[in-house]
């Protein structure tokens, strides 16, 4: 093997300022979307065991639809597809005016995608801990809503903290998608540095380290909300 | 815009087909080499010795936290520096779905091996079997039976995965697709295809794990 090392790359400019932009932006894009998974993917986990039909198939056809294509794909049709298929002025829009379009249409993307894989935690977590719970809820006078405010969501929520920390995870190494619509997050800018010095070792183990620093740091959050809200004792008791 | 051209589907059919029949190959290879690789991994991992079980769950955490895409990216830049000579990223990218894969697998494995009972191998032992015996006769063929769903949905999931060798420019099924997207500005089209495709294979496949799965004995 013939390689020769040169470690200062990551400390020289512009490298090093290209290689910290791009763990920024994977950062705000990470969080970006997985906000916008976990209020979709609530409304949808819920809507899942909702008294009503319609509110049932309208979110198992998105789980169904969003789990099934490949988030590369969701994201081209974000991407290239809904401004040709809007009416002209918002198309329009969407290609000129919409601010850091191709960071918001990752984050749109990523979200939708992760959303429909938080939605089947919930709805598991629901069904296992929550549901159960209702006729209780009920008895006690609450109405409906208060019932899955009060006892069914919280309950739920508590027993998926675990599998939520995994779909956290996945949320994070799917940023790395947006690259194909030319957003510049850690991959796309250590693949960047490789191309300008060719030493790719360097870059690449820059981003390797990036992203196992975000992976604990977001194991040891979830982890630390775990403790907080009792999910973790909760489990322990009954094995 | 000008009106959709749906007989651009027919006209570029047989490159289409050619760029899935890349996508069956990755699939097949990461799937076939990550078992085996992760069936060893798994052993590794529920070894009493520290010394295989440290390396194997170092290895399997650091291969999920990573992105695809970035394991991609580090196959195409070390395997020819490895061997010393250029290859074509076909060849990296394949590695890159073993290695990546089995780190997945293994953990179905695992868990697979690690559900059936313990006083089961006990039992076997017992009765006067050797370890290898017991894996095989005992413990595996009932492993196998709670991973099938798993591996039916992992098989999904790297079917999703193999798009993403657009980023090393190799022509998957997805990628032949934007070729012809962007050469005659069929996006749309070509775009709405590719979802479709892809939302009839994986979701039949998933309903047929989750049927498989409502049929085993719990």
């Amino acid at each position: 093997m013939n390689y020769r090392w040169d470690w200062s790359i990551l400390f020289k400019d512009p490298y090093m300022g290209w290689l910290w932009s791009g763990l920024l932006w994977t950062v705000i894009i990470s969080l970006a979307s997985w906000a916008v998974a976990l209020i979709v993917g609530l409304l949808a986990g819920t809507a899942r065991s909702a008294p009503s039909r319609g509110a049932r198939l309208l979110a198992g056809l998105y789980i169904d639809v969003f789990r099934n294509v490949p988030p590369l794909v969701q994201l081209f049709l974000w991407y290239f597809v809904l401004p040709e298929v809007v009416p002209d002025s918002f198309g329009l829009w969407l290609k000129r005016d919409l601010p850091y379009p191709e960071v918001i249409t990752a984050v749109v993307a990523i979200g939708l995608f992760a959303g429909s894989r938080v939605a089947e935690q919930v709805r598991a977590g629901i069904e296992a801990v929550g549901a159960p719970l209702m006729p209780a809820a009920l008895a006690t006078g609450l109405r409906p809503a208060q019932a899955y405010r009060l006892i069914v969501l919280p309950l739920g929520l508590r027993a998926i903290v675990g599998p939520l920390t995994s779909e956290f995870l996945i949320t994070v190494k799917l940023s790395s998608l947006s690259l194909t619509i030319g957003v510049l997050e850690l991959t796309a800018q250590s693949r960047h540095v490789e191309n300008y010095t060719f030493q790719g070792f360097e870059a690449f183990t820059f981003a390797t380290i990036g992203y196992l620093v975000i992976g604990l740091c977001v194991t040891g959050l979830m982890r630390f909300i775990d403790i907080r809200i009792g999910g973790a004792a909760l489990r322990k008791t009954p094995a | 815009m000008s009106d959709f051209d749906w007989g651009i589907i027919a006209r570029s059919s047989a490159f289409l087909a050619e760029g899935m029949a890349l996508s069956a190959l990755l699939v097949l290879v990461a799937t076939v080499g990550g078992l085996i690789l992760g069936f060893g991994l798994a052993l590794m991992r529920l070894s009493s010795h520290r010394l295989l079980s440290v390396p194997a769950s170092t290895y399997v955490t650091v291969m999920r936290t990573l992105p695809l895409v970035l394991v991609l990216f580090w196959f195409y830049f070390l395997v020819p520096l490895v061997i010393g000579r250029p290859v074509g990223s076909l060849t990296s990218a394949l590695l890159a779905f073993v290695l990546f894969e089995a780190a997945f697998y293994c953990e179905i494995v695992r868990a697979g091996i690690s559900n059936v009972r313990h006083g089961q191998s006990d039992a076997g032992l017992a009765t006067g079997l050797r370890r290898a015996q017991v894996l095989r006769l005992i413990i595996l063929p009932q492993a196998l039976r709670a991973m099938t769903p798993l591996i039916l949905n992992q098989i999904v999931i790297v079917f999703q995965d193999t798009s993403l060798v657009y980023v090393v420019s190799l022509h998957d099924f997805l990628t032949t697709a934007s070729v012809v997207a962007s050469r005659d500005g069929r996006a749309t089209e070509m775009y709405a295809l590719v979802a479709v495709v892809y939302l009839v294979i994986c979701l039949s496949t998933t309903k047929a794990a989750e049927f498989y799965r409502k049929g085993l004995p719990s």
